[in-house]
């Protein structure tokens, strides 16, 4: 299990420098340059332009301009944003939680829900549920976030008024940031004080209900699916007739035989969720004006804040790869073919 | 009277306006303490048959008999909650494929104490002796470390020696061996087809063999049933089933066996494969095979009768032929 781990580990490595390199390539291929877009075009003096981009150490040749950047990242220095000339990492840390949290409710809306309509789907394969289940799976996969967000938002919050269009909270609240998850800052804000901020942790939850289910949509798509056909699999297994003969209840025959299998390589594909939603976030974020780390990276992509871009894409990638990491390590724990593998 | 009684069992296949029937018209008995072999050719119905005695068809099968009983209760119309607590329990199975029939994810350990948790509802220290014993019954070496082994660990033999634990942890008193040495090399075939036959004496149990090794149930088997595209062709008592086959089928399934055909340059075949879905005759099932057919053969079906060894399923059985 250790060496297991040590050789995971090893392979992160190479991921870390190609995404450096990808986002500094990236982010000075796209037209304009931080001065221009500051300043904008025609009122441009093209001396002051030099003077400005040489004091950004934007006039070195690209290949001095990596190795400063990467040689700054082994010394921790995740640079300053271009606009506020706060440091990248105290921004981050700050955006974050939204993001965190709205990535964590959309992930449990889509494991629970996803796991229980495939689950479901392939013990009544071919009944109308399943059908049902598949094609609106295939419908939410399909859809983009950006369609899918902007129709919800017109029908339940505009049309029917349901749940509010768009922030964390209702401005009437007076709710202190001390953790950052708003859930658990209006539900301290109400124990507090209870005449100003009554029902804010109720407003907090009607807030985050309609991004939760649209930034959640296409992991509960994938997840729903992949479970029903991994169930399908194992349940024309050996050993799921084996356990049926043991006189097994069906019950135990699912859960204990068939699920614990089948739960394999659907772990695998809720891993790769956390790519999806840190990818969703940035849509769901803009949509919904959440302020977090997706649409902190849009704005800074709007004004080529090279920085902000970089290290935030950086610490991002960087979070979905340690978590692609830890599902990894959790596989080797459900299945021990890997576990005891030399 | 018998432990195991199943007479007229039918089972069918598909939607009722196309079915196919997997196997038609069964006639089977097991006393206690007796070794029965079931044989016959791949898609003959002999995993069916268990298959629906034990509930494993998962309502894919209809299920249709005359009687269908063990140890004086009525299978068919038992409730799926009585059966599973006879399932298991009283009648034990064994599969082909020992590797895929134990589930990798838990301990060879788990799997065994499992069965006596669920139907002997043991705890404890008195589960862990117990699971313990049963590896020492089935010659595991090392029995307590493999307790903990997982089944990729184990090899094909070891596999089925655990397979057999699982079976005989309650004490049943019918295990069911659907061809529990096709998987295994030859040495090994012959290894765990002694211990079975061995904890079959001890314990008096009886065991249903489903192979399509003749020479296995011609040396163990006391009575055997050959099964051609669903229906018992032949059953009769061992030997003599195999010292004088009246079914032109079991006769063909005889000479086919290398031992029998001697100083002959090729194997004697039967032309022609089984029936399926599709192409069954309106006759006999073996008619388009059959070296010995007649007129009447293609027309009508003959009915399973009984001899004086056992019974057939032939119009023109052959006695006689034999004895001139």
């Amino acid at each position: 299990m250790f060496s297991f781990i040590l050789r995971r580990l090893g392979v992160l490595i190479p991921t870390f420098f190609g995404i450096t390199l990808i986002t500094f390539a990236l982010i000075r291929m796209i037209p304009g340059d931080p001065i221009e877009v500051m300043v904008g075009e025609r009122t441009l003096d093209p001396v002051m332009h030099a003077a400005a981009m040489k004091r950004l150490g934007l006039d070195q040749p690209l290949y001095v301009q990596y190795f400063d950047y990467v040689s700054k990242l082994f010394h921790g220095d995740l640079g300053a944003s271009l606009k506020t000339q706060e440091s990248v990492w105290n921004e981050f840390t700050t955006l974050f939680p939204a993001t965190l949290e709205l990535a964590l409710c959309a992930l449990v809306f889509a494991t629970v829900f996803g796991l229980l309509a495939g689950v479901v789907a392939a013990i009544k394969r071919g009944s109308m549920f399943d059908h049902g289940v598949m094609g609106l799976s295939l419908t939410g996969f399909s859809m983009p976030i950006f369609v899918w967000g902007l129709l919800a938002v017109m029908f339940f919050s505009v049309f029917l008024g349901w749940t509010p269009v768009s922030g964390r909270i209702d401005l009437m609240f007076d709710v202190q940031p001390q953790t950052g998850f708003m859930l658990i800052d209006a539900w301290r804000a109400e124990l507090l004080d209870p005449d100003i901020n009554a029902g804010a942790f109720k407003d907090a939850v009607m807030h985050l209900i309609l991004p939760t289910i649209v930034l959640g949509t296409i992991p509960l798509a994938t997840i729903a699916r992949m479970t029903r056909s991994s169930m399908l699999e194992v349940l024309r297994e050996d050993y799921v007739r084996t356990a049926r003969a043991k006189g097994l209840s069906p019950a135990r025959v699912i859960f204990i035989h068939t699920l614990r299998n089948a739960l394999i390589p659907v772990l695998t594909v809720i891993g790769l969720q956390v790519g999806t939603l840190m990818g969703g976030a940035v849509l769901t974020e803009t949509i919904f004006s959440w302020p977090g780390i997706g649409k902190w990276l849009i704005e800074a992509i709007g004004r080529r804040d090279y920085p902000v871009v970089q290290n935030g894409i950086l610490i991002v990638a960087t979070l979905v790869i340690l978590t692609n990491f830890v599902v990894d390590i959790l596989y080797g724990i459900a299945n021990p073919r890997i576990r005891h593998a030399k | 009277m018998s432990l195991l009684q199943i007479k007229n069992l039918s089972v069918e296949f598909g939607n009722a306006a196309n079915p196919f029937r997997a196997v038609e018209g069964l006639d089977l008995s097991v006393n206690q303490g007796e070794i029965v072999g079931i044989v016959g050719e791949s898609g003959s119905g002999k995993s069916v048959t268990m298959m629906a005695m034990m509930g494993l068809l998962e309502g894919q099968g209809r299920i249709v008999a005359d009687q269908l009983e063990f140890d004086g209760k009525n299978l068919l119309t038992i409730s799926a909650k009585e059966r599973r607590k006879i399932v298991g329990k009283d009648i034990a199975m064994i599969f082909q494929d020992p590797m895929t029939s134990l589930n990798p994810s838990y301990t060879v350990g788990y799997q065994i104490m499992e069965v006596l948790k669920v139907h002997q509802g043991l705890r404890g220290a008195e589960l862990k002796a117990r699971a313990l014993e049963l590896m020492e019954l089935v010659e595991i070496p090392a029995p307590k470390s493999r307790l903990e082994a997982y089944p990729h660990q184990l090899s094909g033999g070891m596999s089925q020696r655990v397979m057999i634990a699982v079976a005989l942890a309650c004490n049943p008193k019918l295990l069911i061996a659907d061809e529990p040495t096709t998987a295994l090399d030859v040495t090994i075939q012959a290894q765990i087809m002694d211990l079975l036959v061995n904890l079959q004496k001890e314990r008096n149990m009886a065991l249903l063999m489903i192979t399509h090794d003749l020479a296995v149930i011609a040396e163990v088997a006391h009575r055997v049933a050959v099964m051609y595209a669903g229906q018992v062709a032949e059953e009769g008592v061992v030997p003599q089933l195999f010292r004088q086959p009246v079914h032109p089928y079991t006769q063909a399934l005889l000479s086919s066996i290398p031992e029998h055909s001697k100083g002959a340059h090729r194997l004697s075949t039967l032309p022609g494969i089984v029936p399926g879905q599709y192409d069954r005759p309106k006759g006999c099932l073996l008619s388009p095979r059959c070296p010995h057919v007649q007129p009447r053969c293609r027309d009508e079906r003959p009915a399973i009768t009984p001899h004086q060894h056992g019974a057939v399923r032939c119009f023109y059985p052959l006695f006689d032929k034999e004895a001139s």
